[in-house]
Order: C-alpha cells, then structure tokens, then sequence
C-alpha cells in the first residue's frame, strides 16, 4: 500500500459522493414534478410518450396500481429480450455471424438483464449479434429505470400523510428516461468516445501484426453501451472480458469515469431520501457511514492484493503484489476500487478478474453484496438501506419504550412481516441453491478450481445473482442448464421478492399519519444510530453467511496465510 | 397483597413447565418449538446414533443425550418463566375467586317483595336489596340509600368509601362489603362480566392476548429463526462438499445456539410480568395494548383539582383593608372559621396559630355555626350577642354588607384583583356590617409534581392541564406546576376537542377521569384512566381502572408501558447478540477435521470440539433463568432522552451481550473440562 494508492482510492470516492448531491437534489426536483430549463425539449417528448402509452399523467396510483405496471414492463421487456436473442441469429446486424441463443441461455440472460444482475453466461463477443447487443442495451434502460421509480413510490409514501397515493408509474418511469438516463448516458457515452472507446456498426477488425499474422479485433456501438451498463448499475459489458477489456476502458481516466458513473446513481438516490424526508442531515450521516464501509472495504481488498501471496513467495520466489488477473494501466489500487464499488453498487462489471483476487480480496465484494447497503444498486439500494432501517428502528424503538417509528411512521407487525420477508429472501435465494450445487453432480462438475476455491466460487455465483450483480469468480463454468434455470430464477426472486415486499410497506406506511417529533421520538439522523444501523447491518449479514464464508474464503485466506496450498 | 415469590408458586411452577411441554401449546411459541423438536430429535439419537445415516464412534450416544438433556432443559426453563410469571396472577385469582363464591342475594320481585337467590342469578336491570355487614352481590348502580362499603377485597384499601344514589359515588362493585345503612342496588353487568370476573380474567392471564408490539416482535424472531433454519439446513452439504460431516446433533446444537431462544423463552413472561406490575400498582388494565400504548403517549391531560393541586385551596395570606391592622382581620378570620370544618375553613385557623392568633371553641359554645351554602355562598358564626361574622366570595360579601347598611372600603376591589390576578380566591371577611379584609386562598400544588412534569416533558410528553377556572388563575397555576399547556374555563367538551385534535395530529393521549360527563372523552383518549370512586359510565368508558383513585398514576402507568417495551428490547438485542460468540465456539468445532486450518477461529481456546459445542448450548440455555428476575422486574427505566437511553441499553445489552457469552462459554468449558466430561 502506498501514500498515493490511498489518495488514488479516497479521492475517486469523494467524487462520487460529490457528485450525488447535486444529481440526487436534481432528481428530487424531477420526481416532485418540477421545472427545469429545458422544459421544452422535456414536455413534448414526455407527452409523446404518455400519449402512445395511453396514460393520464394525472392520475394518482396507490402501492398496487404502482406495482402492476412494474411488473408488467418486466415481463414484457424480458420476453422480447427472449425473443431477441432466441431469433437474433436469423436477424439483420450480424456481420460476424454470430448465432441465436439456446432457451435455458436465453432465459437466463433475460432474467439477467431484467433484474439489472447482467449475470452473462456468454461472451459478447461470439455469443450475441449487434441486435442482440441493442436489444440488451434496451433493457439495461428498463431494468434500473423500474428499480428507481419503485424506490421513488417508497419514498413518496414515507412523506405522505394518511394518503395511499404514491405517483403515477408511466410519468415517473418517462420522465427517468427522458431527464435522468438518457442525458447523462448521452454525454458520458461522446466523452468516453473522445477517450479511445469505439462506436460502430462495423464489424469485427481484422488487423495485421508485426509479426505478420491476423487478428481479428471485436467491436460495435461499444461507447453507446457502457454508460448505461454503468449509470443503471447493470453491469453487462459488451465484451466477455468486460471494462478489463481495453476498448471498453481504454485508460485509467476512462476507469474513473467508469467508476464515477456507477457510484453516483446509488450516492443521489441517498441525497434525494434526504429531500424527501426533509433531513439533509441524515443524508449526511449515511454518507459517513455507508461511505466509511465501502473505504474499509476497499482498503481491505487494497492491502490483501498489495501484500501479495505468501505461498508464491516461498515456494516460487515471486514476491511484490498480487497481479494476476488485473490491468496494469490500472494498478492495484483502482483495481481494488473497482472490486468494492461493483460489488457494493450490485453493477457487477469488472475491470479486473475477481476470481484471482487473494481470498481475503475477494471476500470484502461477497460481503458487499450480502450486506446488501454498501450503496447497493440505483434505487433498489436504497430500499434495502431502508429495510434495514426498518428493522434497526425496531429494535432501537423497543430500547427506548416507544413503539418504534421511523420518520413519524408507525412500525408495527405489517411492516415486520414485509421487511422479514425481504430479509428472508436473500439467504433462501443465496444458501440454498449453493448448498444444492454442491451436493450435486452436475453443479459440481461446472467447478474448475477444486476444494474450498471451488466452493467460494459457486458460493459468489450464487451470492452475485441473488444480489442483482453479475460479476463472478470466472473459475466457473456457469452455462449449464442448471445454473441457467437455477440462476435465472434465484435472480427474479432475488429483485422481486423484496422490491414487492418494499413497495407493500410503502402502501402500509403510507395511510399511516404522520406523527409530531418530540423529545421522546428516536432520532435516525444522528451518529448514534448510524453506528447502531451498522452494526445491525453487520450482525445480520455475518449471522446470516458467516458459516457460508469459513467454509470458502475464510478458510482459503487462513490456509494461504499459514502456508498451506488448497487441498 | 400476595407474597412475591411463594414457595406454593415456585412448586406450581416447576409442575406447569412440564405441563406446558405439551407440543400444542408449544407451537404458539415457534422459537421454542424448533428447540423441542430438536430435543426429541436428539432423544432419537441417544437410542440410535446412526438414525440418518453416518458413522459414528461408540460415545456418540452419550453426547447426542446430553445434547437432548440440555436442550429440554432450555425449553423447560423457558416454560418455568412463564409459568413463575402467571403464578402471581393465579395465586391472586384464587383469593378473588373466594370472594365471589356462594354469595347470595336479596333479588325485588315485581310484587316488590325480596327473595333469596344465589348472586349468579341476576341479570342486568335486577334490583337487589343490601343491609348492612352483607357482600354486594354484583356489580351496579345504587338505586337509593348511602352507606359506607369496604372495598380492600379489591382495592386492598382498608378505609371504608361512601357510596349513595345519584351523583358520581353511585356506583357499587361486586364482593365489596357494605359496612353501615341499606342500598338498593341495580344491577348493571350479566353474570361472568362483572369487574371482578374480568379481574379475575386478567390476572390469570386468561384472556392475555399478544399486543401489536409483541405480535410485531414475534414476526421478527419467527423470520429469525426460519434464516437460521436455512442457515443450518444447508451447512451440511456445504460441509459436505469440504469432505466434512456434521453429525445431526451438532447441527441442532447450533441451530438452537443462533435461534434468539433467550427472548423466545422470555417474551411472554415480560408480558405476563408487565401486566402483573400494573396490577400491583392498583390499576385494573383491561387490556396489555392499553398498557403498551400508555407507553407511546404524547400528550397527558390531567384535571387540575385532585390530580395536579392537592384539590382544596389554602390560607396564605390575610390582607386587610381600611383602617384594620392584619391582627384584626385575623382575629375575625378565625372567629368565622372557628367551627368551621372545610379544608378552607381549617387552614384560615391555622395560618392565624402560626402567625400568633389562636382562639379557644370552648368560648364560643354558645354561639351558632353557619355553614357554606350555595345561595349565600357564605359561612361564619352567630356569636351569642347577636354579633354576626362572615366570611365568603367578596360580591356575595359586598351585598350583604349593603344590605345591612354598611359601606365598602375603597381598596377593597384593589386587594381582590390583586389575589385573583395572581390565581389566588379571595374570601371577604365581615364582622357585623364592616369588612375587616380579604383572607388570600390559594390553589397548592402538590408537592413533587414540578419534578414529574419536568421528567415528563424530558420523555417528549406534553401535560395539558384542565381546569374550570378563569383563565387568569389557570395560567398562575400552570406556571407553577410547570405543565405545558393548559385549558381554562374547561367543559367536558373541549376535553373531547383536544383529544381530537391531538389525535388527528396523529398523537395519542392518555387522561384520566371519573365523572359520567368524562365517559365520551374517556373512550376517545387512546388511554383512559378512570378511577374506582367514579361511575360506572367512566368505568366502562376507559380502558383502565384505577383502584386507589389517583389520577396522578397515569404518569406511573407511562413508565410501566416503556419498561414493558424496553425490557423486550434489551433482551431481544441480548439474544442476537449472543449469537457472535457462539459462531466463535461452534464453527472451529464443526470443521475440525475437514478444515483444520479453521482453528484460530477458536479464539476461546475450548478444550474439545464436543465441549465447545456443549459449553455454548449450556451457556444458552442457564442464561434464561438468570434473566427470569429481569424480565420480571423489567428493565430499569429513567426518564432521559430517547438517544441517551439507547445509547445506554445498547452499551448495556448490546455490547454487553455480545462480551458476556464469550466468558460464560469459556467458564463453562473449563467446568467441563475439570468434571473430565469433555471428552463425550
């Protein structure tokens, strides 16, 4: 580790949290139905839409109306993501030849894209044609887009007072495309082209070395692709190797970028909760302490990876940090960056191999998922960020004799019973199948690595799924159709088990009036309670994986530590 | 009333664990069941370690036994809790019960003349007759007579009450004991519904239902125990993977190790607990959402007289006016007072004593005492020479000294805007036809409540003080008795109008009351307090009762409703907490042989897998009996901020709970190891 390593990490961090508070202030003011100045490019274009969708942007929709449609878009954009890449192989854009997907693939990519997981268990490159690739961008729009305005429905039925109405879904869902998604994924996308990354319909270059052979060099509308895979926290690159790819990331100021254009989504999100609620301050305590986990996190990975394997030194003689499987133009440092923020973000791309990190390293990106509020993903973080709240002001409330309450609202067993079920979901969708992979044959023989490495990598498989975000141990074969159909399922219920669940206690919290603060109301913006949201969030999580975790990494780092080799 | 821990209830209690084994009561209790199933499951694997498979060592037997001994004694001491803490009610409900049995009572025909019937036999709208030494046979309104009752078998309060018809003493409770005269009584409750069936009831605990809170709490530990469920259910394979295997009674060691069996053993004995507090305390709660909701309350409206000022206003101050000295006023202040029995009356005499002014009645045999009446609204003595004194309200003074000719001192009215402006009652003093001065009557605050507003406005509570005075002296007595807010020139209306409004400003509120006009606001208030001496209306109307009549108890009732809270706080943060330290001992323990390497998780340095395992299944289970006595006594509470409190009990239960297990597991193992019993 070194002084400018740190620098490196703790400043590309502030800029993301920076650059929330603005955004997160702009996007309250859409949501909340404010003007902007470019009103007149806005309101046409909203009214087109709302228009050819046949909606009244008047209407007000209580938790289930809101939900509906969300389900309905979901499963309308899955099924012509299906279509797509079912048929793409017959359809015109394919100039490398590439050919349709099989069905347990083409679900499991659908079920993938829709949930923002983008678990891809094909290579871009050979495994979809240009279609397929616009047809996935179209869904990497959709997928965060349904997640941010389910987050938003929850928040306008925390501010309301005895009223069920939580916003009209076609008007939000509009209006993020129009004034959130598309501007920034349009200036992101002409930056990063000014920066090396290729945009084109062109296919594949075919590029004579020096040496006098070859090489055929994939490429396509790449630029076009990446802001949304990053701002959407999807995470689905266009190339197999992902952004280590070198026209997806060409350089370290494009890595930034990257990593910027990933983070602000989730650090807006916790901004625009603050303006909704009225508290910049809790805004400002969350920020510490969600911002001070994913440092913790990233400097546990940055001085795992620094410090290189023992074992390699002893027994090869190779000393100095751990580079297998990064980039150098990137170092240890943005690597080690990358790993905690695409873990934390649930955008699951990678500018580095995760199955190469040390074990240590590569357990801080499983306990970002499965703490599930290290930013989480656009929207959907939040909402966990939320449940946890939930559960936290319970237990906080009991403690000080008042039936708990979080932001004037009562907590009462509805409530717990949704945010039980939201918390429940993630070990069913996570322990079980892993604990299924590996007492069977054919999940067993996708496992490439043997002993505890192999296990870690079905347990992260599992863990990158449930958690919506599709980066992976590569050691895995995962284009089996059991972890195609498995996985394709573990990823629905993984987003829609506890989004439903969420938007449920929205409607419950909704018609609750909204009661005065007094000196005996537990306050949720103070330091106090951010430290016991923590410890809530860690205990939780480490009850919940901890015995999953010995087993795999825990195991493996203190066998590397001591020397031994896996058996 | 009942001794707190009998040994009759200890014996009862110990038989009532076994009882309660049964598994269709267990269920109730999902995170008590799981360990029972588990017990009987281990039972199994006592007779045949190999029941699922696997091989075993020839000693498997006798871990898998103590494994089930140890886990039915974490269930059974669970079930001691809850029976320990229901003792109380049903020793208390047996001596109730013996007052209602063979009552009999006079019944009027239509004839009017009595018969004899057995005190179940009424109905409601039945007239009975009471004499004097009877029981009153059920609950209701005296119809006509008074009489003095002795209520102790209730209120446990020896002093006898008077009850009569009409106004707000009318109303009389079964098995309470008239003492002088004869009531005619008419019954107001059916058989099985009167006050003292429902107190029965309540102590008992029979008609105990979960409050929301506690329902609320129950989910989460369900949920709880169900990811811990999944958690164990799939270590094995995972295990299995690693080229480890987990015989089953580790398994369900560890399951009963994470599951939060401390708070599940524990939760319905510190409900059972909080409401035996309340009833301790003299207040009949009929319902444990009252008592919890009592600890949610933002806003406290309390009567000004009885509640907040001790109810009868004192003698501070002679002012006389003219030409008298104050030793003059005093004089013929006393002389109006010298027979005069009201509190008023007697503190006029014994200002004066203090100040030096004392006279014999002995003197004054002969003369004649005028009471207070509400025409003249006057009182005094007609002293034998014909001289008349009086003292009473300074315009009904005023008349009756222009009537008999007298003249009124110009600084009269001075002295009397100046008592009434400073929220005092001045009392006009007269001798014969002259006005000797103003005697200062003034509302006092009872002592200490200064310091209970303040430690409630400090638990975000508002007081609000109702009180038919004038505004003026409302806003002097608010001032002094240091509570927020106050209405004056109170109706029984807009009692009812600030409860409405509080609520819809999504508050709740707690009053107390006795009259039959309190009865609509009574039931409006989400907690209402009525007291025993009130009507049956108000009775019925609030969903307390108090027994001793003290509406100052609503603010204990408050405090008993946040400890109930806290209490299932602390010790639910406890349980999970736990949890940490267990990992600690049982994971190392688990792998041992397929991934060795997992030893320096055993920070605690456990003697053996086996007693690492058994010394937290130990540990789990004797924590339950050492928290029985704070779970019955509740949590210490005190009033300070909501943040300061949690961060005091999350110190305490928290990180506490996570310290104590990890020395309590190594004690306990190092007791094994020295017993030689942890090599099982």
């Amino acid at each position: 580790m070194t002084f400018e390593g740190i620098m490196q990490i703790l400043s590309v961090i502030a800029i993301i949290f920076a650059i929330g508070i603005p955004l997160g202030g702009y996007m309250y003011r859409v949501y909340t139905g404010r003007r902007s100045w470019l009103e007149p490019v806005f309101v046409p274009t909203e009214r087109f839409f709302y228009r050819l969708v046949g909606v009244n942007p008047a209407a007000q929709m209580d938790w289930r109306a809101y939900l509906k449609p969300i389900l309905l878009v979901s499963f309308v954009v899955m099924m012509f993501a299906y279509a797509m890449w079912r048929l793409m192989g017959h359809l015109p854009l394919n100039p490398d030849g590439n050919k349709s997907m099989p069905p347990e693939l083409a679900f499991n990519t659908a079920a993938s894209f829709i949930t923002t997981t983008n678990w891809q268990n094909y290579g871009g490159e050979t495994g979809m044609t240009y279609l397929g690739q616009l047809a996935a961008i179209v869904v990497q729009f959709v997928a965060p887009a349904l997640g941010m305005v389910a987050a938003v429905a929850f928040l306008r039925g925390l501010a309301n007072d005895r009223s069920s109405n939580v916003g009209n879904f076609w008007v939000d869902f509009i209006k993020t495309f129009t004034r959130i998604l598309i501007p920034i994924c349009l200036v992101s996308a002409i930056v990063l082209v000014g920066l090396g990354v290729p945009d084109t319909f062109l296919g594949a270059a075919k590029v004579h070395t020096l040496q006098g052979a070859v090489q055929t060099i994939s490429r396509g509308p790449v630029a076009a692709q990446v802001p949304i895979m990053q701002l959407g926290n999807n995470g689905g690159g266009w190339f197999n190797a992902n952004l280590s790819h070198p026209l997806a990331d060409p350089t370290a100021l494009t890595d930034v970028i990257e990593l910027v254009l990933m983070g602000v989504g989730p650090t807006a999100f916790l901004v625009m909760f603050g303006h909704f609620i009225r508290s910049r301050k809790w805004t400002a305590i969350f920020y510490v302490f969600i911002g001070g986990m994913l440092v913790a996190g990233t400097m546990v990975i940055y001085a795992s990876e620094s410090a290189g394997n023992p074992i390699l030194h002893h027994v090869l003689g190779v000393t100095g940090p751990n580079m297998e499987g990064k980039e150098v133009r990137f170092g240890i440092p943005l690597s080690s960056l990358f790993v905690a923020v695409t873990a934390g973000t649930d955008t699951g791309a990678v500018n580095a191999m995760h199955d190469s990190l040390t074990p240590l390293g590569g357990l801080v990106p499983m306990a970002n998922m499965m703490l599930m509020v290290v930013l989480g993903g656009e929207g959907v973080g939040l909402l966990s960020i939320i449940m946890f709240l939930i559960i936290t002001v319970f237990l906080s409330g009991l403690m000080v004799g008042r039936t708990p309450e979080i932001f004037g609202k009562k907590i009462e067993s509805r409530e717990i019973k949704l945010a039980v079920l939201a918390m429940l979901s993630s070990p069913v969708t996570l322990l079980i199948p892993t604990a299924i992979a590996v007492m069977t044959k054919t999940g067993v023989s996708s496992m490439e690595n043997p002993g505890l490495h192999g296990f870690s990598e079905v347990l992260y498989a599992f863990t990158s799924m449930t958690f919506n975000n599709g980066s992976a141990f590569g050691g895995l074969g995962g284009n089996t159709p059991f972890f195609n159909l498995v996985g394709g399922v573990v990823m629905l219920l993984g987003r829609y088990i506890s989004m439903i669940a969420m938007l449920a206690i929205a409607g419950s919290l909704a018609m609750k009036p909204r009661i005065p603060v007094s000196a005996g109301t537990l306050k949720t913006d103070t330091f106090t309670f951010g430290w016991i949201w923590v410890a809530v969030v860690v205990i939780v999580g480490a009850l919940t994986f901890f015995p999953a975790l010995a087993i795999g990494p825990i195991a493996e780092q203190i066998q590397m530590v001591s020397g031994h080799l896996s058996q | 009333m009942i001794q707190t821990m009998s040994k009759e209830i200890v014996n009862r209690a110990l038989m009532d664990s076994f009882i309660k084994l049964n598994p269709r009561v267990m269920v109730k209790n999902p995170v008590m069941f799981v360990v029972e199933v588990g017990a009987a499951i281990t039972l199994l694997l006592t007779v045949d370690p190999g029941l699922f498979g696997g091989q075993y060592g020839p000693h498997q037997w006798a871990f898998n036994l103590a494994v089930c001994i140890i886990l039915l004694l974490t269930v059974l001491f669970g079930n001691f809790s809850e029976a320990i803490a229901e003792g109380r009610g049903k020793a208390q409900a047996e001596s109730l019960r013996k007052t209602k049995t063979d009552l009999m009572a006079h019944r009027r025909k239509p004839d009017g003349t009595y018969e004899l019937v057995p005190a179940t036999a009424l109905r409601k709208g039945d007239t009975v007759r009471v004499t004097a030494g009877e029981v009153i046979p059920s609950d209701g309104e005296v119809v006509s007579g008074i009489g003095s009752v002795d209520e102790s078998a209730i209120t446990g309060e020896s002093a006898p009450v008077i009850r009569g018809a009409g106004g707000d003493f009318s109303s009389v409770t079964g098995g309470t004991k008239l003492l002088s005269d004869e009531l005619l009584v008419r019954v107001t409750v059916d058989p099985g519904e009167s006050f003292l069936d429902k107190m029965i009831g309540l102590v008992e605990g029979a008609s105990r239902q979960k409050t929301p809170n506690e329902l609320a709490l129950s989910v989460l530990l369900a949920g709880l125990t169900l990811i811990f469920l999944i958690v164990v259910d799939t270590l094995e394979p995972m295990a299995h993977y690693v080229r480890g295997s987990i015989d089953v009674a580790t398994l369900i060691a560890l399951l009963v190790c994470l599951i939060p069996t401390t708070i599940g053993a524990l939760l319905s004995a510190i409900g059972i607990a909080g409401m035996d507090r309340v009833i301790r305390f003299n207040i009949i709660a009929k319902s444990g959402k009252a008592v919890e909701a009592a600890g949610d309350v933002n806003t406290l409206i309390l009567d000004k007289t009885g509640t907040i000022t001790i109810g009868n206003r004192l003698a501070t101050e002679f002012s006389p006016v003219g030409s008298h000295t104050e030793r003059e006023l005093m004089e013929v202040a006393v002389l109006s007072s010298l027979f005069d029995e009201t509190p008023e009356g007697r503190s006029v005499v014994e200002l004066a004593g203090e100040k030096g002014v004392r006279m014999a009645r002995e003197a004054y045999m002969d003369s004649e005492n005028v009471e207070f009446s509400a025409d003249t609204r006057m009182s005094g003595l007609d002293l034998a020479n014909g001289t008349k004194v009086r003292k009473g309200a300074v315009d009904a003074i005023k008349n009756y000294v222009l009537q008999r000719g007298g003249s009124i001192p110009s600084d009269l009215d001075a002295k009397t805007e100046r008592i009434a402006r400073e929220g005092g009652t001045p009392l006009a003093v007269v001798r014969g036809d002259e006005v000797y001065g103003v005697i200062y009557l003034k509302d006092i605050v009872k002592p200490g409540m200064r310091e209970r507003f303040a430690e409630l406005r400090k638990m975000g509570i508002k007081t609000v003080m109702c009180t038919g005075d004038n505004p003026l002296t409302a806003a002097t007595i608010a001032r002094e008795a240091g509570v927020d807010d106050f209405i004056a020139e109170a109706k029984p209306e807009d009692k009812m109008r600030l409860i409405q409004e509080e609520q819809a400003q999504g508050k709740l509120v707690a009053m107390s009351g006795d009259g039959t006009n309190d009865a609509p606001a009574l039931a409006q208030a989400d907690v209402g307090l009525a007291m025993n001496t009130g009507t049956t209306a108000a009775k019925e109307a609030g969903n307390m009762v108090d027994l001793d009549s003290d509406p100052t108890k609503l603010i204990e009732v408050v405090a008993i409703g946040k400890q109930l809270l806290i209490t299932r706080g602390a010790i639910t943060t406890f349980s999970i907490a736990n949890d940490v330290a267990k990992y600690f001992a049982i994971i190392p323990a688990m792998f041992v042989q397929a991934i060795p390497s997992l030893k320096v998780l055993n920070i605690m340095h456990l003697t053996s897998p086996h007693s690492a395992i058994l010394s937290a299944l130990i540990f789990n289970a004797i924590i339950i009996p050492l928290l029985i006595p704070l779970a019955m006594r509740g949590v210490r509470y005190r009033p300070i901020s909501a943040t300061s409190m949690l961060v005091r009990n999350i110190f305490l239960y928290g990180i506490g709970g996570i310290i104590v297990p990890f020395a309590g597991i190594k004690v306990i193992d190092l007791v094994l190891a020295a017993l030689g019993s942890a090599h099982i």
